[in-house]
């Protein structure tokens, strides 16, 4: 008996119960769809997210303050240990560094107002983080220098403000209730699930050192970026910054008081994240496909006792056990098959609404549908089949012929 | 080793239910010759569905010895009985038991399938449907056919694998006296062209004058015939 003929007669006795075929196929399709849909959406999430981190730059790098937990008493990072980074000597494979200090802060003009972050920056800060202006211009020495009170908007603050994301240079808002003159717009860098780059506001680092951000300390800071000479350059840059802040904060070997972290660090992170999220709600979806098979399981063996006369038939006819077991087994597999192919279609259809819903909610998250989710979803689909036949299949292929024969 | 078609010797069957031990056959033995017409008769509970059950091989003796075509069958696996029923025996049931939703063609064609035959398939089965004058019916499914037209696909079926023997179980059982006779007629027609040993278990005595020699079973021994 060859596969396709039993292929054939599958098909034959499942469309005799085509309302009964359905709805078990139903089980199979509602579990593949959800799996399908929910790892091409985590695999969206995954891409967006890794997507927003590598264009923060790829030659990038962050300092802060605080190592490992057992370090007590961390010492803060200073500008002095920027100075000493920028260094050229000290550290070859740094272009440039951009001390940062950051806080929270009310901006506000006329009637509008809104709490953003305030960040405290260098002239540096343009190209390393690789923001420019689209009008006015970037905070230059001359401000710094002056601690003027000047400020940079980034294009959310100007559109609660104004209402508008041009032609405000000139004008004066409130931060903190202190006036500040618009110094520029910031380009748009668009919605990141990283951090919100529009909904800032850039003002001098001593304008904010000494009016708005204090410190215990007058030269410290809350953060470094560090501008590496070259993408390749970045683990060197990486060791040479850790050799400058060991020597300067006079740490014991071992027991770093500050954390380098490279974008490769945050990847990492970042796909760790969102690779547990997939295998969640991969793993939840598949709980609804193991009850698609329970399905199948619960109809085969209804199928099985409906037919004891017909296997008893087949049986006498000089069908062996495998053939019986080959046949149900068969059916089962068409079944989840079916389900499976449709659940395909349906996942896709899933995720591509999903992912247009969050474009339409400024969160962009491109579900990723790959050839091998869709392999993954058919061999699963049809393994559950063929697991879940396997019970009433057994059944049906260990009847006695003379028992079967006399069923009623 | 002999003519025999069918050799018994000293079967019996003991079924278990619970503790109580049924004794359906208690050391029966029977030889049936090649091409022979016999029927086999008893009243209910006489252990003659059980001898007909091991004749065709859907069941094993609990003791005794029996050979089919001279191959010793009394022993073999599920599976190897299997086998046996497909190539040496044809049965015609009292209910037909065709598949209702295939065709007559597929129905015939069902024991060859399971005989692992490829091609050639088809021609046989419609071959053995005009022999048994159903030519022109072939794609009828089985409730598009009348009774005796169900059981001459039946019929069909028992013989399309060239078998040793036909064993038919109240063959006229379902059927009114017309097609009946039909139907035995057919069955006697298809012995004197092939040869085909042809066995018939029934309790109607009207059938069984159609046949050379008549066993009769009480008590699961042969009383009388063997």
């Amino acid at each position: 008996m060859n596969l396709w003929t039993s292929f054939l007669e599958a098909l034959e006795s499942l469309s005799a119960n085509k309302l009964r075929s359905g709805l078990t196929i139903l089980g199979i399709v509602i579990g593949v769809a959800a799996v399908i849909a929910m790892i091409s959406i985590g695999r969206g999430a995954e891409n967006t997210i890794t997507g927003s981190i590598q264009g923060i730059g790829t030659n990038l790098l962050f300092v802060f303050r605080g190592g490992s937990e057992e370090v007590r008493n961390p010492k803060p990072i200073t500008l002095g240990d920027a100075e000493a980074m920028a260094d050229p000597f000290l550290a070859p494979s740094v272009a440039e560094v951009a001390p940062v200090l950051q806080g929270d802060g009310k901006v506000s003009y006329g009637g509008e107002s809104t709490l953003t972050s305030v960040s405290g920056v260098t002239p540096q800060y343009g190209p390393v983080r690789n923001v420019a202006v689209t009008e006015g211009e970037f905070i230059n020495e001359e401000h710094s220098l002056g601690r003027a009170s000047v400020v940079l908007l980034g294009t959310q603050v100007a559109e609660k403000l104004f209402g508008r994301k041009a032609g405000l240079v000139g004008e004066t808002v409130r931060i903190e209730g202190q006036p500040f003159r618009v110094l520029g717009i910031l380009e748009e860098k668009g919605g990141s699930a990283f951090a919100n780059q529009d909904d800032q506001v850039l003002i001098p680092l001593t304008t904010a050192q000494t009016r708005l951000i204090r410190r215990s300390t007058r030269d410290r800071v809350d953060m470094l970026l560090v501008q590496a000479v070259s993408a390749q350059a970045v683990p060197q840059a990486s060791e040479e910054i850790a050799q400058i802040l060991r020597s300067r904060h006079q740490t014991e070997i071992g027991a770093d008081d500050f954390t380098v972290l490279t974008q490769q660090d945050f990847l990492d992170t970042a796909r760790t994240i969102t690779g547990v999220l997939t295998i969640f709600l991969g793993g939840i979806a598949a709980i609804s496909l193991l009850v698609g098979g329970i399905g199948i399981m619960n109809i085969m063996l209804v199928s099985v006792t409906e037919r004891t006369r017909e296997i008893g038939l087949r049986k006498a006819l000089g069908a062996r056990k495998i053939d019986i077991l080959v046949q149900f087994l068969t059916e089962s597999s068409v079944l989840s098959l079916v389900g499976g192919l449709i659940g395909i279609l349906l996942g896709w259809l899933i995720s591509v609404v999903v992912g247009r819903i969050a474009a339409a909610n400024d969160a962009a998250i491109n579900p990723a549908i790959g050839l091998d989710t869709v392999l993954l979803a058919t061999l699963f689909s049809t393994a559950v089949g063929l697991f879940f036949g396997l019970y009433p299949a057994n059944r049906a292929a260990s009847l006695e012929p003379v028992e079967a024969l006399r069923y009623e | 080793m002999s003519d025999w078609v069918i050799e018994a010797e000293n079967l019996t069957k003991i079924y278990k239910m619970g503790d109580i031990e049924v004794h359906a056959l208690c050391g029966l033995s029977l030889q049936i010759a090649q091409g022979e017409i016999v029927s086999i008769m008893g009243p209910s509970g006489s252990g003659k569905s059980t001898l007909m059950n091991i004749i065709g091989c859907l069941d094993r003796p609990t003791s005794g010895e029996y050979f089919l075509d001279s191959e010793r069958v009394s022993d073999l696996s599920d599976d190897q009985l299997a086998s046996i029923r497909n190539r040496k025996v044809g049965f015609v049931f009292q209910s037909f038991n065709l598949l209702p939703r295939a065709t007559a063609l597929a129905n015939v064609e069902l024991p060859m399938r399971y005989a692992g035959v490829g091609r050639g398939r088809r021609e046989r089965a419609r071959a053995a449907l005009e022999s048994v004058g159903l030519g022109d019916r072939i794609h009828h499914r089985p409730n598009e056919l009348s009774g005796g037209q169900q059981q001459r696909v039946a019929i069909a079926r028992a013989l399309v694998n060239e078998p040793a023997i036909i064993l038919a179980d109240e063959p006229t059982g379902n059927l009114d006296s017309r097609s009946g006779e039909e139907i035995m007629q057919l069955l006697l027609s298809l012995n004197r062209q092939r040869g085909t040993t042809l066995i018939i278990v029934t309790h109607d005595p009207d059938v069984a004058v159609h046949t050379q020699r008549s066993i009769r079973i009480r008590d699961g021994v042969v009383e009388d015939g063997s």
